[in-house]
C-alpha cells in the first residue's frame, strides 16, 4: 500500500481532518469565512496557473475534494508576498498553508511532476546541498533543459545574449560548468542534512501513523 | 369671536434693522395688517424685548401676538406665551438670509418682508389660543398584550417606572418562545458558547411583582376608548371577562415560525428527520433531561451528522414565501451546531448557508463554531430528500460552483424558517370569501379594537405591523398602542428586550401626555385639537375614512365623533373635508386661508411673480430654514406658508391662491408610500391622492397645469430645494403671468 492510500484509508471522508493533523497550518482552514479577500489580494492574479484560488480550495478541502485539492498545481503558485496574510480579517496564514497542502501533496508523490514550481525546488535543493553552495550556471541550465533535449537547446539559444553580457561582466564563470565552488566542510554539510532528513522523517512518519 | 387684541413687534436684531426698513414695517402692520398696537425692538427675544410683550399682555390686553423675527422654528423658548395666539413672520431664515445684500435686492426684500407682516397679522387674527383636549382620561396602567421576553421585558421596565401594569398572556405560562429554547445565542463575553435563556428568571420577577396583574389564558375581548382612558375586555379560559381601565397599550404579540410543510421540496412535513428550529430546540431539551445525546426522532438513533439549511422559505423572490431576511437564524443555526458540537465533537455538523449573517458580536460566536468544527458550506440547499432514516441534502456549492453537490446519510436536517408576526387582522384587506373547497383559515384578531377603521393595528409591509422606521420606531398609526418586539420586525431576543423597554417608555409618555389633553408625538405636547361644527357636516364620511391614526369614529347618525387623545393634529380630517367644518384652534382653512389672501400682488405690468409654497412644518420648512442659515439663495417672489402635514392641505387654498393671481403654487411634502417619510405616515399620500384632481380645478379655471407643483421633499433637500424654487420660479416666467391679476 503507498502512503497515498494508507493516509486515505485512515480518514475515509474526512479529507478535512486529514489536512488539519498532517499539513503545516492546516488546523487554519476551518476558519476560513470565504470572503475572497486572499484572491483580491494576490499579485499574480490568478492567471491561468491558478486554477483555485486560496478560499476555493479551502472550500474543496472542507467539501472533501482529496484527489482534485492533492493533484492541483494552484498552490504551487503562491509567490510568499504575505499580502494575503496581512489582509485575512481572519488572521489565516494563507501562504503558509498553501506551502503546506503543496509540501503534502508532493510528500504523497500526488503533486504534478512537472509543475515548473516544484520541479525548480527539487532542481535547487539538489544543487545547493550538493556542494553546500549554489551552482547558478547548472541551476539555470538544468532549469533549461526541464522539457527536453531540443527545449533545452532553444531555451539557451533565447538567452544567449545574456549569458554573454554576464560571462563578459564577469557575472557568470563557464568554469563553473565542470566543478564549481563548494563550502570547506562538505562532509559536516551532509552529515547535518542527515541527520536533519531523520528527524524529518520519523516526525512525519509518526504523524502519518497516527 | 370675543374682544380680541392684537399686537405685532417687529425684531430690528440678527440684522433684520440693517436689512430691513423696519418702521416701514410697522406701518404696513397698523395700516394693512390693522394691529391696534406695533412696535419694533431692536433684540426682541432678549429678556428686555420679551418683557416688553409681557407688559402688554398684561396691561394692555393684548391677546394676540405677531412676531416679525426668526423662524418659528427658532427661540421658542423665549416667544412662549401659552396663553395667547401667537403667529410668527419668518424675517430672517425666509427673507433676509436668503436674498442678497445689494441695492438691487434691497426693494424685493423688503417687499418680501411686508407681505410676511401682512400674513402673520391675518393669520393671528383666525387663531384662537389652544386650550388643549377637554375630553382625558388619568388612567396610568400599561396593558401589554403578549408575555414572552418582549411583553415582560415591558412590563418589568415599565413597573420600575412607577406605572401599574396588565400583561395578557394567550397561553397557560409565561416565556413566549424562549421558554421553548434549551438555551440562547450568548450577550456576553465572550461570546463563545450557547447560555442560558434567562426566562426562568424574568417570569418570576414579573409574578413576585405587585405592580404587574398578569392574566394567564386570556385573550383581548375588546378595546374601547382612547389613551389614558382605554377600557378593555380581558376574556379568560374560563368564560369570565375582567373589565380594565388603561392608559396606553403595548402589543408584542410576537411571531410565528414559517410553517415547514410549506416547504415539501426540502424535506418539510415529509420525514419525522427534518426539523425546523423550534424541532431542534425540543430535541435538545428532551436529550439534556436524558443523557445528553440528541436523537433521531424517527428511530431513537443518536444523531452522527446533522444539516442546518438556512434561509429555508426566507429571502425568496418568486414571492412564495418569506421576501424577507429574519436576521436571527443564522446565530441560532450556528448555536444549535454547537449543541452537536459541544456534547461530542464526532458529530458532522455542516450549516449551508448563502450569506452568513451574524451581525455584532455574533462574528465572534460564528468564529467560536469554526473553531468548534462545525463546518460552513455556501451554498443553496435545492432539494432534501428523505431516505428511510436518513436524508440527502442536494445543493448547489456556491464557491466552487458545483450545481449537483450533496450530502447523503444525514441523520438530522434543521430548516432555518424564519419568523412570521402574529399581527392580527390586516384591516387594509376586505375580508375575501372563502373559495369553495378550501378550508378558510381567518386571522384571529389580537386588540379587538372598537375603531371604525378594524380591530387592529395596521401593517405595513410583510404583515409585520406599521412603525414609524425613520422617526419613531414604536409608533403605530394608533396613539397610544405600541408594538414592539418580532410582531414589528424580525429580531431576536436581545432586540426585543431593546424594543421592549423603547416601547413602555414610548407607551407612559402617550398616557401622559393624553392625561393632560395634548398630543402624543409628533406634535408632542399640542393643545390644539379637531374641532367639527356639526351643522354644517354632511356626514359624507370622509375624515373618518381619511383619518391616518383611526382617531374618528362614526356615530349612529353618521357624523364623525373626534376622539382626541387618539389624534395626532395632522389635519388630514380638515384637509379631506369638503365642507371644511373640521378647524383647530391655531389651524385652520382661514389661518391659511387668510395669509393667502393678504399677499400683495402687484400688476401684471410690475414683472414681479407671486409664488405660494405651501410646505410641510416637518421636513420641507426646516429644510427652507436651513438653507437660509447657509444663506442658500433664493427667489424672492416666493411666500411660504408652513402647513402641518401635506396630508391637511385643502384644496380650496390653491383655487384661491390661483383665483387671487398667484402665478404658481408649489406645495412641498414627504416622500408616500412604502418607503414613506411623511411624519403622520399616510398624511402625505392623502394629500397626493387629493391633489391627482387638481387638473380638473386648473381646467375649469382655465390655467396651465404647470401653475401648481408637487414636490417631494426631504429634511436634507437644503440646496435641492432652492434650486427647485428658481427652477419653478424661471418656469412661470416662461408660463406668463396669471391671468387672474388685477382683479
Amino acid at each position: 500500500m503507498s502512503a497515498n492510500t494508507a493516509v486515505a484509508e485512515k480518514y475515509r471522508n474526512n479529507f478535512l481532518k486529514e489536512i488539519e493533523e498532517q499539513v503545516e497550518m492546516g488546523d487554519w482552514v476551518k476558519m476560513c469565512m470565504q470572503c475572497g479577500v486572499c484572491s483580491g489580494s494576490c499579485p499574480t492574479n490568478f492567471q491561468s496557473a491558478w486554477e483555485h484560488p486560496p478560499q476555493e480550495l479551502f472550500m474543496m478541502i472542507r467539501a472533501g475534494k482529496r484527489e482534485e485539492v492533492l493533484t492541483s498545481s494552484s498552490m504551487w503558485n503562491c509567490t510568499s508576498c504575505y499580502n494575503c496574510i496581512v489582509r485575512c480579517p481572519r488572521k489565516l496564514p494563507i501562504t503558509h498553508i498553501m506551502h503546506g497542502i503543496a509540501e503534502y501533496a508532493h510528500r504523497l508523490g500526488m503533486a504534478p511532476k512537472m509543475q515548473p514550481t516544484r520541479f525548480f525546488s527539487g532542481l535547487f535543493w539538489k544543487n545547493c546541498t550538493n556542494t553546500g553552495r549554489v551552482n547558478e550556471l547548472k541551476l539555470s541550465m538544468g532549469l533549461y533543459f526541464k522539457d527536453g533535449f531540443v527545449q533545452g537547446i532553444k531555451n539557451g539559444m533565447a538567452m544567449q545574449a545574456v549569458a554573454l553580457g554576464l560571462v563578459k561582466a564577469k557575472r557568470l564563470n563557464v568554469m563553473e560548468l565542470f566543478s564549481g565552488h563548494k563550502c570547506k566542510d562538505q562532509k559536516g554539510i551532509q552529515a547535518m542534512l542527515k541527520k536533519a532528513y531523520e528527524i524529518e522523517r520519523s516526525r512525519k512518519a509518526a504523524k502519518m501513523a497516527g | 369671536m370675543a374682544d380680541i387684541k392684537v399686537a405685532a413687534y417687529i425684531c430690528k436684531g440678527c440684522g433684520l434693522g440693517e436689512r430691513l426698513d423696519t418702521d416701514a414695517l410697522v406701518k404696513v402692520a397698523q395700516k394693512d395688517g390693522k394691529v391696534p398696537l406695533a412696535k419694533s425692538h431692536d433684540f426682541l427675544c432678549n429678556a428686555e424685548g420679551v418683557a416688553m410683550i409681557r407688559n402688554d399682555i398684561a396691561n394692555e390686553g393684548v391677546t394676540h401676538i405677531m412676531i416679525g423675527a426668526c423662524s418659528r422654528r427658532a427661540k421658542t423658548e423665549a416667544f412662549y406665551f401659552p396663553e395667547n395666539a401667537v403667529a410668527r413672520a419668518n424675517l430672517r431664515e425666509g427673507v433676509i438670509w436668503i436674498r442678497p445684500d445689494t441695492d438691487e435686492a434691497r426693494e424685493t426684500t423688503q417687499e418680501m418682508a411686508e407681505d410676511y407682516i401682512r400674513m402673520g397679522c391675518a393669520e393671528v387674527k383666525a387663531m384662537t389660543a389652544p386650550g388643549g383636549n377637554p375630553v382625558t382620561g388619568s388612567s396610568k396602567t400599561l396593558l401589554v398584550v403578549g408575555g414572552g421576553v418582549t411583553g415582560m421585558t415591558t412590563a418589568i421596565e415599565a413597573s420600575k417606572t412607577g406605572y401599574p401594569v396588565v400583561l395578557v398572556e394567550k397561553t397557560g405560562a409565561l416565556g413566549g418562545w424562549a421558554s421553548k429554547l434549551y438555551k440562547r445565542v450568548p450577550v456576553h463575553e465572550p461570546y463563545k458558547s450557547p447560555a442560558d435563556t434567562g426566562v426562568g428568571e424574568l417570569v418570576s420577577q414579573v409574578l413576585g411583582d405587585s405592580n404587574i396583574k398578569v392574566y394567564l389564558n386570556a385573550t383581548i375581548a375588546k378595546t374601547d376608548g382612547a389613551p389614558g382612558r382605554f377600557i378593555v375586555d380581558i376574556a379568560t379560559e374560563s368564560g369570565a371577562t375582567h373589565t380594565e381601565d388603561i392608559g396606553a397599550i403595548v402589543q408584542a404579540s410576537g411571531f410565528t415560525l414559517y410553517d415547514m410543510n410549506k416547504l415539501p421540496e426540502l424535506g418539510g412535513g415529509k420525514s419525522p428527520n427534518v426539523v425546523d428550529q423550534a424541532g431542534l430546540e425540543a430535541l435538545a431539551i428532551a436529550a439534556a433531561a436524558g443523557d445528553g445525546v440528541i436523537r433521531r426522532p424517527s428511530d431513537g438513533q443518536p444523531v452522527k451528522s446533522v444539516v442546518f439549511v438556512q434561509c429555508a422559505g426566507q429571502r425568496d423572490p418568486t414571492g412564495t414565501h418569506l421576501a424577507y431576511c429574519s436576521g436571527y437564524c443564522c446565530n441560532t443555526s450556528i448555536k444549535q451546531a454547537m449543541y452537536f458540537k459541544d456534547a461530542n465533537p464526532a458529530v458532522d455538523t455542516t450549516i449551508i448557508y448563502t450569506d452568513l449573517r451574524t451581525p455584532g458580536n455574533g462574528e465572534d460566536f460564528y468564529r467560536s463554531a469554526q473553531e468548534k468544527g462545525v463546518n460552513f458550506t455556501k451554498g443553496k440547499v435545492v432539494e432534501v430528500v428523505p431516505n428511510g432514516a436518513t436524508s440527502t441534502v442536494k445543493f448547489h456549492d456556491l464557491i466552487l460552483g458545483d450545481t449537483s453537490a450533496a450530502m447523503a446519510d444525514v441523520d438530522l436536517v434543521v430548516l432555518a424558517t424564519g419568523q412570521v408576526p402574529n399581527s392580527g387582522v390586516n384591516i387594509e384587506v376586505p375580508a375575501a370569501p372563502a373559495e369553495a373547497g378550501t378550508v378558510e383559515v381567518k386571522p384571529i384578531s389580537i386588540l379587538n379594537l372598537t375603531y371604525r377603521q378594524g380591530p387592529d393595528v395596521p401593517q405595513l409591509k410583510q404583515g409585520f405591523t406599521d412603525s414609524h422606521f425613520i422617526c419613531f420606531p414604536y409608533e403605530t398609526r394608533r396613539t397610544g398602542i405600541y408594538t414592539a418586539g418580532p410582531v414589528r420586525r424580525p429580531m431576536d431576543i436581545a432586540q426585543a428586550r431593546e424594543d421592549a423597554t423603547g416601547a413602555a417608555l414610548k407607551a407612559i409618555q402617550a398616557l401622559e401626555n393624553a392625561e393632560l389633553g395634548r398630543a402624543a408625538h409628533p406634535r408632542s405636547g399640542d393643545l390644539s385639537f379637531p374641532k367639527v361644527r356639526l351643522e354644517g357636516c354632511t356626514q359624507c364620511k370622509r375624515c373618518t375614512v381619511e383619518c391616518p391614526f383611526g382617531a374618528i369614529d362614526e356615530d349612529e347618525k353618521r357624523f364623525p365623533v373626534v376622539n382626541e387623545s387618539r389624534c395626532r393634529r395632522c389635519g388630514t380630517c380638515m384637509g379631506a373635508c369638503p365642507v371644511r367644518v373640521i378647524s383647530f384652534e391655531n389651524y385652520s382653512i382661514n389661518t391659511v386661508g387668510a395669509q393667502i389672501k393678504a399677499v400683495d400682488i402687484p400688476d401684471e405690468f410690475a414683472e414681479k411673480p407671486r409664488i405660494l409654497i405651501l410646505a410641510c412644518e416637518n421636513d420641507a420648512y426646516p429644510a427652507l430654514d436651513m438653507a437660509g442659515m447657509n444663506r442658500i439663495e433664493y427667489s424672492a417672489y416666493v411666500r411660504t406658508i408652513p402647513i402641518r402635514c401635506l396630508g391637511s392641505l385643502n384644496t380650496i387654498w390653491i383655487t384661491d391662491a390661483l383665483n387671487a393671481g398667484y402665478d404658481g403654487v408649489m406645495l412641498m411634502g414627504c416622500k408616500s408610500g412604502d418607503e414613506y417619510q411623511c411624519h403622520f405616515v399616510k398624511g402625505s399620500e392623502l394629500g397626493r391622492t387629493r391633489l391627482s384632481k387638481i387638473d380638473d380645478t386648473l381646467k375649469t379655471l382655465n390655467l396651465e397645469s404647470e401653475r401648481v407643483r408637487d414636490l417631494e421633499v426631504a429634511i436634507t433637500d437644503i440646496k435641492r430645494l432652492p434650486e427647485m424654487i428658481n427652477k419653478y420660479a424661471a418656469e412661470l416666467v416662461a408660463v406668463g403671468p396669471s391671468p387672474f391679476k388685477g382683479f
